[in-house]
């Protein structure tokens, strides 16, 4: 007689471990490109402004591009003001194709190779798979997120040295609270970025294709953004979950205003939040048939 | 392109009904969202456009009544800026019926459609219209009335409308409260400060008026009046034209401007009185706001003052100043007016910008509060030196070139006159006296004074004396573009001679940053002003000495810290959902089924009555019950779609039976279920990570079983796939047979008890083939058991000990290999002469001979021995090629089974 539930040294929260699905994901080619591109970014915006410098004073158009030629301007003002223009630029885009990647490539790409049939029926349990993953896309996400601040901040700071946080809406920052408030502004565009998060994760568990999971949450993104600009739509775009997107800035004035991040990071964790809560109640009752 | 439209094609949902239902309410909810949103709301108010006659005028009004009052509210007057009509306050007139209260608003005389010239509030005219109006309230059945021809009411306005709620309060009693804004106090004073006249504002003033001629009216018959004056009454054109041709107001015009001030009323004012003036105001500073405190609580009637970012040049502010002095006025009203809420407190408050807002680029300012008013000239001073010799500066001709401080009537110049940008100076025409880098931030809030020395050769100059904010990168910002004109006579030619003045500037709201200086610069020309024509060179000097008036208050709770608090709550309920989720997981796994039902315990699977339907209506699986004991190898057969895969991934946990139970050891099967972990599994083809080697891919399952690594047993499995040095090729370069051998190798890692394999031979090469059933075969010694689903007779036929025949879901037999395949009754027999042979058979007595083909035979034998049947041919002449028993399962399998090789599905 044999009554034992499970093989011997199973154990359904052992199933699975991080630090497998860290590898697992480490080992992937797209993985590794992503966060290198992280790291590249700052260098080509650094050799772009070496080489292509020089010329930039005959665009003093004023306010034509607005915040972001004044944050190109200043990019070569020091370290934090190279970096700070780096996540501006990324923020946009190319953070949101990242953190779509990450998190909407990593369910539908095990389901697509098959694989995700045999983690199942280890059994990882299914919840446990999602949590897992999430966890570890989330930490890819973040890495990524600080490997770009990282660099910008090395080597901007190598380059333009040490020196106060510009900005032109509001006087200069001295650099140990320029750092604190450039981390602020990162942790506050890692918690927009939950929306996309959240968004790629739900569509990653309800297809296999992870091209579509990746594409389509970017494309929902960049769809919400359009909204946000047409102004007839009037007060449901703070719903959208784009919004609040630049709220970041509010960090560069002195003092800080906080109010339109704390308004962007509810609408962030909430959307997040659905979205999540979507795609466990999903995968936990599907059939999983590919 | 296209790759990206498959995939995208390929993650769109598949459309069905199950599908296009939730997805169809989904939309429906959204769109009504949508709808709800934008809807247009019913008005919350009712207005009737009304004429009201008299004095030989007729007022263009509108009443406003809110839509749900329960008897008889209380009524305010709104009267409208300068230039503007009833509609100019239509926001704020809805807004306050909204709030209960009756709401007339009207065109003021002189403007729009309504008819008359325009008097400046003159107590005569503008303010005799007004009072009729609140005798025409009194007569309103909805108006509330403290007694007959007394309306209960209170008057709000900005600016000319301000003005004449002081003037009506001061004339006419009846006034329960007043709420004037950037308003002045003496219009004399406000329009030639210092003795110079203010003949931008002037002009921007008199041109509005006088446009009204060609705008105003819409149609209607404009009485056709000077072409000078436009709606201007004779009297006020006459003053105007007066006071800007020479700069200085004779004194019939002094006494015109002085009839239309509220300065001469104050002392008859009784309503309690709120006073919000703006603090970015180079026509109405804030020293007109506090002439008017002054006066009126010195009577000892109740008066508050707030001062907000705006005012003429600067508007209604930032969004939160709005707020905070609309909440004041409603307070006000509701407290004055209606007798509700406690009575507003004496609290003085202010705002100062705090920067730019990060969303809109709109300024945004931080409010205080103080405990009381303190005036313009602050809760205490700071003293601030400044240094400079004594300078020469030259008064250009009519003005020309002039400096420029603000400009008015432009609007929306907040910003830049608050951070610099608009305010210059003309080089030669200008002094600068300038102070150390500050130590320490002053918060500036009241009127700074300064001493001046001037000399001038004609006895007499006009001065331009402003406070700039320099900061360390040499941008200087007049604040709120605000200067203080003076003339001064009777100088002398030597400034060694003159005699020291002390010059008021205007009141400012600014915190001056430490590190940053200040600069006293004394100009003789600003564009805003009417200076003396006759160039002239004076010589001037600043004492040391600057006075700032300071005041500490206490900062406004930003409202939008509440969103903060809002966030907390937000996450606060998440993690407080997630616990509970949690908490009831770990009860429902507590109390889940763990019984073990004790006749199948060592019995590897026994499922019952499984049933699978899917969502769309299709039936994969109908009912399928077997049992696979230790030591067999079952084979699953049956042709595509018979359903053995779905029964594979019902087993495998990856599929919800609809009904029908699996016990694996006696354990009930569901998803995800430990039990899973004693069996191995290959369902539908293998899945590896393309981009590691097959080693790789191996290592990365049993990690994730989070297994001891000792128990995989991995060279044994390593030994079954026998992919030798290719182990450690990556997968995606792997043939089909490869990744099959790899995959009955990972299905077999740690040796689990039960092996699933949905076919094993898929791929494989017939000495794979061959090898594969060997290992099976060994694979179900020692209490192990396999079960095997294959399309393929043979395989299951050499492979099995035993197999379940499967037809469109249902099973259509079962048992040993060797019993389905049995000793079959039939033969088939090559016979020469078919008809000969079918004759014998018969008089042989078989059951029955089928003719299949040119000379073959199929003979259910009926029990006669196959020796006897071959010699009774022989015998009679027939030749006999090939006799073949029919006993292979494909016999049993295709007679089962029938010939429709169709599946019930494709799935």
């Amino acid at each position: 007689m044999s009554t034992v539930e499970a093989a011997a040294g199973y154990k359904a929260s052992r199933t699975l471990p991080i630090w497998a699905e860290v590898r697992r994901q480490a080992s992937r080619r797209r993985t590794q490109l992503a966060l290198g591109f992280m790291a590249l970014l700052p260098v080509i915006v650094l050799l772009a402004f070496e080489f292509g410098g020089g010329r930039r004073d005959d665009d003093n158009d004023g306010g034509g591009g607005g915040a972001f030629s004044s944050m190109a301007d200043l990019a070569t003002s020091g370290g934090l003001n190279f970096a700070l223009f780096g996540l501006a630029v990324s923020a946009s885009f190319l953070l949101v194709v990242v953190v779509a990647l990450f998190f909407g490539d990593t369910v539908a790409s095990e389901a697509s190779w098959g694989s995700l049939r045999y983690l199942l029926a280890v059994p990882v349990p299914r919840a446990r798979l999602l949590g897992v993953k999430l966890i570890v896309a989330g930490g890819y996400s973040l890495l990524a997120l600080l490997i770009l601040v990282g660099t910008g901040l090395l080597i901007g700071t190598l380059r333009y040295g040490w020196s106060p946080l510009g900005s032109t809406i509001a006087a200069e920052i001295p650099p140990a609270e320029g750092v604190l408030r450039l981390l602020g502004i990162t942790a506050y565009l890692a918690t927009t970025l939950l929306v996309v998060a959240g968004l790629a994760f739900l569509l990653s568990v309800l297809t296999d294709a992870a091209l579509g999971a990746v594409g389509g949450a970017v494309l929902l993104f960049i769809m919400s953004s359009i909204l946000d600009q047409i102004d007839a739509l009037g007060d449901i775009r703070s719903a959208l979950p784009t919004h609040y997107a630049d709220a970041w800035m509010g960090l560069l004035s002195t003092p800080v205003q906080t109010e339109d991040m704390a308004k962007g990071a509810i609408s962030a964790v909430v959307y997040a939040t659905i979205f999540w809560g979507a795609a466990f109640y999903r995968f936990t009752r599907k059939d999983v048939t590919s | 392109m296209s790759a990206l439209s498959a995939g995208l094609r390929r993650a769109l949902p598949r459309l069905n009904r199950r599908r296009v239902v939730p997805a169809a309410a989904a939309l429906a909810v959204l769109a009504a969202a949508a709808v709800w949103a934008v809807r247009p709301a019913a008005d919350p108010w009712s207005s009737e456009d009304l004429r009201l006659a008299g004095d030989g005028v007729e007022l263009d009004a509108r009443f406003y009544l809110p839509a749900d009052r329960a008897g008889k509210v209380p009524a305010v007057l709104v009267a409208h800026g300068f230039g503007g009509t009833k509609d100019s306050v239509r926001s704020d007139a809805e807004s306050l019926a909204e709030q209960g209260y009756a709401v007339l608003t009207y065109t003021a005389r002189g403007f729009g459609r309504s008819t008359g010239e325009i008097h400046l509030d003159s107590p005569d005219h503008e303010v005799k219209d007004a009072q009729r109006l609140l005798d025409w309230l009194a007569t309103r059945p909805e108006v509330t009335t403290d007694a007959a021809n007394d309306p209960k009411v209170a008057v709000v306005g900005g600016s000319y409308g301000g003005a004449l709620a002081l003037l009506l309060a001061g004339q006419d009693q009846r006034v329960d409260a007043i709420v004037p804004q950037i308003t002045w106090n003496d219009l004399g004073e406000s329009l030639v400060p210092g003795g110079v006249f203010k003949k931008s504002w002037a002009g921007y003033f008199f041109g509005n008026g006088a446009a009204t001629l060609t705008l105003g009216g819409s149609g209607r018959a404009q009485e056709q009046g000077d072409p000078a004056c436009g709606r201007f009454a004779a009297d006020v054109c006459k003053a105007y034209l007066q006071m800007a041709t020479t700069g200085v107001p004779d004194e019939t015009t002094s006494a015109l401007l002085r009839k239309s001030s509220p300065a001469t009323v104050l002392d008859k004012i009784k309503a309690p009185t709120l006073l919000i003036q703006g603090a970015v105001d180079s026509l109405f500073p804030l020293s007109e706001a506090d002439a008017n405190a002054k006066g009126i609580a010195a009577t000892g009637t109740p008066v508050k003052v707030a001062w907000f970012t705006g005012g003429h040049d600067g508007g209604e502010g930032p969004g939160t100043d709005s707020d905070r002095v609309k909440y004041l006025t409603l307070q006000w009203l509701e407290h004055y007016l209606k007798g509700e809420g406690e009575s507003p407190s004496d609290a003085f408050t202010w705002s100062r910008v705090a920067g730019f807002s990060a969303m809109d680029r709109d300024l945004v300012t931080n409010g205080y509060s103080a405990d009381a008013y303190p005036g313009i000239s602050g809760s205490g001073t700071t003293d601030v030196t400044v240094t400079g010799a004594a300078q020469p500066i030259a008064n250009p001709p009519n003005g020309n070139p002039g400096a420029i401080s603000s400009l008015p009537g432009i609007g929306g110049r907040l910003t830049s006159l608050l951070s610099g940008g608009v305010a210059m100076d003309i080089p030669g025409q200008h002094a600068n006296w300038e102070s150390a880098p500050l130590t320490d931030a002053i918060d500036v809030a009241g009127a700074p004074t300064v001493t001046v020395r001037a000399a001038s050769p004609t006895g007499e100059a006009t001065l331009f004396v402003k406070l700039y904010d320099i900061d360390p990168n040499g941008t200087s910002t007049l604040s709120a573009g605000l200067v203080a004109p003076v003339r001064l006579t009777g100088l002398p030619a030597d400034i060694g001679q003159a005699q020291p003045v002390t010059v008021t500037l205007p009141a400012i709201v600014r915190e001056i940053e430490a590190g940053h200086t200040i600069r006293i610069t004394v100009a003789t020309s600003d564009q805003s002003f009417l200076t003396p024509a006759t160039p002239a060179l004076y010589t001037v000097a600043v004492e040391s000495t600057v006075t700032l008036p300071t005041l500490v208050g206490t900062p406004i709770a930003d409202p939008g810290s509440v969103w903060w608090y809002a966030l907390a709550g937000v996450l606060g309920v998440i993690i407080l959902g997630l616990i509970v989720l949690l908490v009831i997981r770990r009860i429902l796994h507590r109390r889940r089924d763990v019984t073990v039902v004790a006749e199948h315990a060592d019995t590897p699977l026994v499922v019952k009555g499984l049933r699978k339907a899917y969502g769309d209506g299709f039936v994969a699986v109908q009912e399928i019950s077997f049992t696979v004991q230790r030591g067999q190898v079952v084979g699953l057969l049956g042709p595509n779609g018979a359903g053995k895969t779905t029964t594979l991934r019902v087993l495998m946990g990856l599929t919800q039976p609809t009904a029908g139970e699996i016990y694996v050891f006696g354990h009930r099967l569901v998803s995800g279920a430990p039990i899973l972990s004693r069996v191995g599994a290959l369902v539908e083809g293998p899945g590896f990570l393309p981009h590691l080697s097959g080693y790789e891919n191996l290592k990365a399952y049993w990690q994730a079983t989070g297994r001891p690594w000792e128990d995989a047993r991995f060279s044994e499995a390593l030994e079954i796939a026998g992919l030798g040095d290719s182990v450690h090729r990556k997968t995606r370069k792997y043939s089909h047979g490869m990744r099959q051998r790899l995959a009955i190798a990972q299905a077999m890692l740690g040796l689990p008890e039960l092996l699933v394999l949905d076919e094993p031979t898929d791929g494989l090469d017939p000495p794979q083939i061959a090898e594969m059933r060997r290992v099976l075969q060994r694979y179900a010694t020692d209490g192990r058991a396999v079960l095997v689903s294959s399309h393929l007779l043979a395989e299951v036929e050499q492979t099995c000990t035993h197999a379940v025949v499967v037809n469109k879901g249902r099973i259509v037999a079962s048992g040993q290999v060797d019993d389905i395949v049995g000793d079959s009754p039939s033969v088939q027999l090559d016979v020469s002469d078919v008809t000969t042979a079918t004759r014998v058979l018969e008089e042989l007595g078989v059951a029955s001979v089928t003719t299949e083909g040119e000379s073959s035979l199929i003979v259910d034998m009926n029990g006669t021995p196959r020796s006897e049947v071959v010699a009774s041919l022989v015998t009679a002449g027939v030749g006999v090629d090939r006799l073949v028993p029919r006993r292979r399962l494909e016999d049993a399998f295709l007679s089962l089974v029938g010939d429709n090789s169709r599946g019930s599905g494709d799935r």
